[in-house]
């Protein structure tokens, strides 16, 4: 079980902000895991449409989407930020 | 190697204070450099911000890149605070004050940790319009990821 949080619109278009997922195990990439997301339905299709927008961290920390998330505890996908 | 003072809340701050923190008691600090962002009107359209975050990640990240302009700058002193919630036109939102020997490194400080902040701190804004209509997210800008980029080389 990987624990998976959203933010801002990908949050608003998922629907929720977070929940536990058993991933299969040919979820290997934060690029897998965007595009096994965007198979559970149409609100992630419609919220991961384009992966170049999404943003993910693992653990809390900005990984890249070849980046391996074997052993994840927590995983955040979001829009690119605008703080400051 | 001093660290960097954090902090991520839904109150105001005050910067005068903040720096009369940093600067009390001691001799050896020659320059003071403190930004604050605030939420604009945007013409008048533009009624407040929501701003959202990603507890735990947020503070984390503004260590890291508070730690590595202390680092680069050689800062004797830097603060960090980041608002979330909801924030009305003409409030501050962002507060970073950097202290050095001299000026150019607390200026070049401030200015580095806001571009760094901008595309790697996890906030995200959306804008609550005077006529009542809430939704829009702030578009992330080109333009903060050239600021961020030209600090990256040398």
């Amino acid at each position: 079980m990987v624990k998976l949080i959203y933010f801002a619109w990908v949050r608003e278009k998922i629907g929720k902000d977070e929940e536990e997922l058993d991933l299969p195990a040919t979820v290997k990439t934060g690029a897998d895991l965007i595009a096994h997301l965007t198979t559970l339905g149409e609100d992630y299709a419609a919220a991961l449409e384009f992966p170049n927008a999404i943003r993910i961290a693992i653990n809390m920390e900005h990984a890249e989407h070849d980046e391996l998330i074997a052993g994840a505890r927590e995983i955040g996908l979001f829009p690119p930020m605008t703080g400051g | 190697m001093v660290a960097p003072t954090i902090r991520v809340q839904r109150e105001d701050f005050d910067g005068a204070a903040e720096s009369a923190l940093i600067t009390s008691g001691r001799k050896d600090i020659g320059a003071l450099t403190s930004f604050i962002g605030l939420c604009r009107d945007e013409q008048g359209r533009l009624d407040a911000l929501e701003l959202e975050h990603y507890p735990g990640m947020a503070e984390t990240e503004l260590m890291r890149i508070g730690t590595m302009a202390i680092e680069r700058f050689n800062l004797l002193a830097l603060t960090v605070i980041h608002r979330f919630g909801k924030i009305a036109a003409g409030e501050q939102i962002v507060l970073v004050i950097a202290a050095s020997s001299h000026r150019q490194a607390a200026f070049d400080g401030a200015n580095f940790v806001m571009d760094f902040l901008k595309t790697a701190a996890p906030f995200w804004k959306k804008e609550h319009g005077l006529d009542g209509t809430k939704g829009q997210w702030v578009a992330a800008r080109d333009a903060d990821d050239a600021a961020r980029t030209r600090w990256i080389k040398e």
